[in-house]
């Protein structure tokens, strides 16, 4: 069986005011059917331009190499609806997106029109993609759907506008409607960064459900590293818009092999108040990176060689690999 | 007197708003909102008082009242003995000058057509009168030294520094007039990881410089935990605990305080 999403060498260009910046530069990485990869970085890592480019979704002038192959449902023709999307036009696109791969964001207000009855809002992501169905079946789907998003009373939450549910209730009904058309891959940008803990729990926990239930794919984007421990099954680390560490959730948390990684989980307070260590300095900028390891110069373990050459991504165990020339010198 | 006991003597403080009814909601009533009900604490000389609630719990009104930026509605406000909401003039100045607040976001609170020399000495120019432009400057050189930043700070505007150092921006101008009350309202929430732990120690090292104390208000439980003494948890305009913080984060008595702890996606410790 072929892997849900196999991203070879993605690389973004855009174009500044001081040159071409890589947002997203020759990143590799593949989620599963039924799979969760966390997605971690800090503010200019690339990860929201990732998750862009996956969707086609970026910016004008935005330049991308590389491929994404996608594997969608079998089509009527026999083919076996295994697509690279950079390939794609943007009538093939949108048949993808949305229905094949759906994606949530931080603040669901701004995905959703203030104007209209969050029903209404799920049978129109319904009917977007299958237009010749009755309207009966559609206000069943889109019950249904809320429903399965655990949205309590459902069919009185339809007949509602966004600015009168809570932001959590909006998020899931933004989950509902994402998976109203049956996508196999979900993309969450940080979908629980605005909501408070208590009610971040809950949707963590309803999306690891249907990530089961549906065996979805979900690539969980987040810059905090207690919720990548909570809903991931494998982590990414994205640092100034490459891949610096990659492998399962558990080992790159336990056991990081990258600097970059080890210094977030340093500094990252905990409720048992274990000491903070900070990162000296800050992100370097895109414009200006250095030539080696972009987190050389905050790096407290770098060696001569790191600033010379940007070190290739070396495997640290079966499925665990960091771009790092400490492992295995 | 009790009073002179805590450098911070809040009593039953209370402030409710007028909500209007929205423009799409239907109806033309508008009601009461109780945003801060009945807050009663102490904080004693050289404490980290945090405030911890979710959103709209009204930590942020609360922060603010204890400033006199937004009046209480009623309740007292004792800062070191001194009765602050029935001072006016020139005895409000100089109460307000001893007290001063660090905001959440360094990207709103910077005005962006000062440069950061004149930000820092705003307020000298307006308690300390008689310095000299050369000196104020100078004083300000100082203390952006002390919150890591170079003297080439002075003359660039906001927009040419990072998210964290605006934060230490905020927090020099926070500090050039020597408060001995400062009320960070999310200090670090806007941060990424790594640069909110800076600023977190950054905080730490400058209370035992200058011996400060702080209300720390937050959202975030193991923020709080790296920094309080005490913490408030706050819900719906009431405190549902107060203690020490070890007691709170570790031996809570309150089922609300308790589900909040529960709720941490907590960061796994690597080996």
């Amino acid at each position: 069986m072929a892997t849900l999403l196999d991203v070879r060498s993605l690389t973004v260009e855009l174009p500044t005011a001081a040159g071409r910046i890589r947002p997203v530069n020759n990143v590799s990485l593949c989620i599963e059917r039924g799979e969760s990869l966390g997605l971690v970085g800090e503010s200019g890592s690339g990860k929201t331009m990732l998750a862009l480019a996956l969707m086609g979704l970026l910016p004008p002038g935005a330049r991308v190499s590389g491929e994404v192959w996608f594997s969608g449902a079998a089509d009527s023709h026999g083919t076996d609806g295994r697509k690279n999307l950079t390939a794609l036009d943007e009538r093939a696109l949108r048949a993808v997106r949305g229905r094949e791969i759906a994606m949530i964001f931080q603040e669901p207000m701004t995905s959703l029109n203030p104007v209209m009855r969050i029903g209404a809002q799920v049978e129109e992501a319904i009917r977007a993609h299958e237009p010749d169905i009755r309207a009966e079946t559609v206000r069943r789907r889109a019950i249904a759907a809320l429903e399965r998003a655990a949205v309590p009373d459902p069919a009185l939450r339809a007949r509602q506008f966004p600015h009168q549910l809570s932001g959590g209730l909006r998020q899931r009904a933004m989950i509902a409607m994402s998976l109203a058309a049956g996508p196999r891959l979900l993309i969450a940008d940080e979908p629980t960064t605005a909501l408070d803990v208590t009610v971040q729990k809950q949707i963590l926990e309803l999306l690891d459900k249907l990530r089961r239930q549906l065996r979805l794919g979900l690539l969980f984007i987040t810059h905090d590293l207690g919720v990548v421990a909570q809903v991931a099954e494998r982590v990414a680390v994205l640092y100034a818009g490459r891949l610096v560490e990659q492998g399962p959730a558990r080992e790159v948390l336990s056991r990081p092999r990258h600097p970059y990684t080890e210094g977030l989980l340093a500094a990252s307070p905990r409720l048992t108040r274990a000491p903070l260590t900070p990162i000296p300095g800050s992100v370097p900028r895109l414009d200006a990176l250095p030539p080696g390891c972009a987190f050389e110069p905050r790096c407290p373990k770098r060696l001569p060689e790191c600033a010379q050459a940007l070190p290739e991504l070396r495997a640290a165990s079966p499925g665990h690999s960091a771009r790092c020339v400490l492992i295995g010198g | 007197m009790t009073a002179s006991q805590a450098l911070l003597d809040v009593r039953d403080l209370r402030k409710s708003f007028r909500r209007s009814a929205g423009t799409f909601s239907g109806g033309s009533e508008s009601e009461r909102f109780t945003a801060v009900d009945g807050a009663s604490f102490r904080v004693a000389a050289g404490e980290t008082f945090a405030i911890v609630g979710e959103s709209g719990c009204g930590k942020t009104t609360l922060a603010r009242m204890l400033l006199r930026l937004i009046e209480p509605d009623s309740g007292q406000v004792y800062f070191a003995g001194e009765n602050l909401l029935a001072a006016g003039g020139s005895g409000l100045r100089a109460l307000r000058r001893q007290m001063q607040m660090v905001f959440q976001d360094p990207f709103a609170s910077l005005n962006p057509r000062m440069r950061v020399g004149e930000i820092v000495a705003e307020p000298l120019a307006i308690h300390e009168r008689a310095l000299s432009h050369r000196e104020r400057r100078n004083t300000a050189a100082l203390m952006l030294a002390r919150v890591g930043l170079g003297a080439d700070a002075l003359d660039r505007y906001p927009h040419e520094f990072s998210g964290g150092q605006r934060q230490r921006i905020g927090i020099a101008r926070a500090l050039i007039l020597q408060p001995k009350l400062v009320v960070a309202d999310e200090p670090v929430s806007a941060l990424d990881v790594s640069v909110g732990a800076q600023v977190l120690l950054l905080l730490q090292q400058l209370q035992r410089e200058f011996g400060l104390t702080y209300v720390f208000i937050s959202h975030s439980l193991p923020v709080v935990a790296q920094l309080a003494t005490q913490v408030a948890v706050m819900c719906a305009g009431r405190f549902v605990e107060t203690g020490p913080a070890r007691q709170i984060l570790e031996h809570s008595r309150h089922a609300y305080t308790r589900q909040l702890l529960a709720s941490v996606p907590e960061v796994p410790l690597p080996k």
